[in-house]
């Protein structure tokens, strides 16, 4: 397993992280099946290589990056984020990435632009999820983000994670990281990024418009319709490990409650 | 009715041991920490799963009769019985280990979440099948009504599939096929056998 260079951050929380066991052989990544152990299983049949983002929409620097860019050209940062899963388990992840605000720049973006859309590769070839007959989610997975949350110091483009090269399980070999949201958000083996005027639409919210919005902000207060949200269970406990409280925006409260100004959040959830 | 004496070799208290081997393979593996990084989900998922393929097994010894000619019912009781243990196992790890005795948050589960209120409903129906499931009271309640009583298991097998439907994110196949074999094994028992169609007409 290759090792990666990274700094630390001041963003990082001090809480412990989990194993490399549990953060690589417990996944929800679809296109390798639905059990949690599935994406362990198979994600070792997709090459990553060669791989590049392609980069357009509304920006005046259209074009690509290629993951050699983003390993070599960037400061690797340690991110040590809380993920919030939406189905209310979670895990601490010490994940390596880049601001993806630092990438956004790259690319001159127009000031007509409001959204960032990201899309996953479709290759069913090796991504045996996507080869059955009856498609569980329609591919490509897309989702989205408004641009000024794309900005946000805390959101990342991650390239590794226990500060080694991002195993495919994990949505190697580039993935988007935005903490204070479900981790359904933080999209896997990114190939699109497009800038965009209108809202993008974000695969789990086509699926099922009533149970997933748009923004999927972590949020104790509003569940999910089918089961609570007030609290998680964090893996790596155990059996008997106790459920924990949730925390708005699974705990970045203070650095991103202002993007949410005067939003009802019941409503854009 | 022709039936081979080998199906029914087998003494009937014999199929609490092997039908429960699952239980105690997933116990076995919660205490010894082999069921991966989330132990309780699979512990849960495996007794609820296993509760559901016994409800089957049981329902499917009437179309067996009726279809393969083979005489099963004298393990029926045994079966229901198995199937009761796991839901009420399955029960448990839902009240103690994954809502830890928070009876506020499992009153509202109870309320507010479909899935829980149907699974609970199957529950509370399936404990009068479970505490009639003896000699003593199909004599006491006399033959029909006893079957009459019985048929909801019909109902407690249906929502046990529901059950596991509304609880998963779109629309994986496992639940859907338990639904589908459920479904199919109730369906047969409207078509009469050809035996008796012939006769009749």
């Amino acid at each position: 397993r290759e090792k990666l260079d990274a700094i630390a951050s001041p963003l990082s929380t001090d809480e412990e992280p989990n194993s490399y066991d549990d953060v690589t052989s417990y996944n929800n990544y679809y296109e390798f099946g639905t059990g949690k152990s599935d994406p362990a299983k198979h994600a070792h049949e997709l090459t990553t290589r060669p791989w590049a983002i392609k980069v357009g929409g509304l920006v005046n620097n259209p074009g690509e990056i290629g993951i050699e860019d983003l390993l070599s050209a960037y400061t690797l940062e340690d991110r040590i984020y809380r993920l919030r899963c939406v189905e209310a388990w979670s895990m601490v992840i010490p994940w390596v990435g880049i601001p993806l605000a630092d990438i956004i720049d790259k690319f001159d973006v127009q000031g007509s632009a409001k959204y960032l859309a990201f899309e996953t590769l479709v290759r069913p070839e090796e991504m045996r999820g996507q080869r059955s007959t009856f498609p569980i989610l329609p591919w490509p997975y897309a989702e989205g983000l408004r641009l000024d949350e794309a900005r946000h110091p805390l959101s990342i483009l991650a390239v590794g994670l226990h500060g080694e090269v991002m195993p495919n399980q994990n949505g190697a070999p580039v993935r988007l990281v935005v903490p204070w949201k479900y981790g359904f958000k933080s999209i896997k083996s990114i190939v699109s990024m497009r800038f965009t005027e209108e809202e993008p639409t974000s695969t789990w919210n086509v699926q099922n418009p009533r149970e997933y919005g748009f923004y999927s902000n972590v949020n104790p207060n509003v569940d999910h319709p089918r089961w609570s949200q007030a609290t998680e269970r964090r893996i790596g406990g155990g059996l008997f490990a106790k459920r924990i409280e949730t925390q708005m925006f699974n705990g970045y409260g203070e650095q991103v409650a202002s993007l949410y100004d005067g939003m009802d959040l019941t409503k854009f959830y | 009715m022709a039936q081979s004496r080998y199906w029914t070799l087998m003494p009937e208290w014999l199929v609490y041991p092997i039908a429960l081997l699952p239980a105690a393979h997933l116990l076995w593996g919660a205490v010894s920490n082999t069921l991966g990084p989330d132990p309780l989900k699979v512990l849960e998922n495996g007794l609820g799963e296993w509760a559901l393929r016994v409800l089957i097994a049981g329902l499917a010894i009437t179309p067996i009769m009726r279809f393969l000619r083979i005489n099963l019912i004298k393990y029926r009781r045994a079966i229901g019985l198995v199937a009761f243990i796991y839901v009420i196992l399955h029960l448990s790890v839902y009240l103690v280990l994954d809502k830890q005795l928070d009876w506020a948050a499992i009153g509202a589960d109870i309320v507010k979440r479909p899935y829980i209120t149907i699974g609970m409903a199957a529950f509370v129906m399936l404990v009068p099948l479970a505490a009639t499931s003896n000699k003593w009271s199909v004599r006491k309640l006399g033959s029909a009504a006893w079957r009459r009583l019985h048929r909801l298991v019909y109902v407690i097998a249906v929502f046990g599939a529901i059950h596991y439907l509304l609880l998963v994110k779109a629309w994986p196949p496992e639940p859907i096929i338990y639904l589908l074999i459920i479904v199919a094994l109730l369906a047969v028992r409207l078509v009469r056998p050809q035996r008796r169609l012939r006769t009749a007409s």
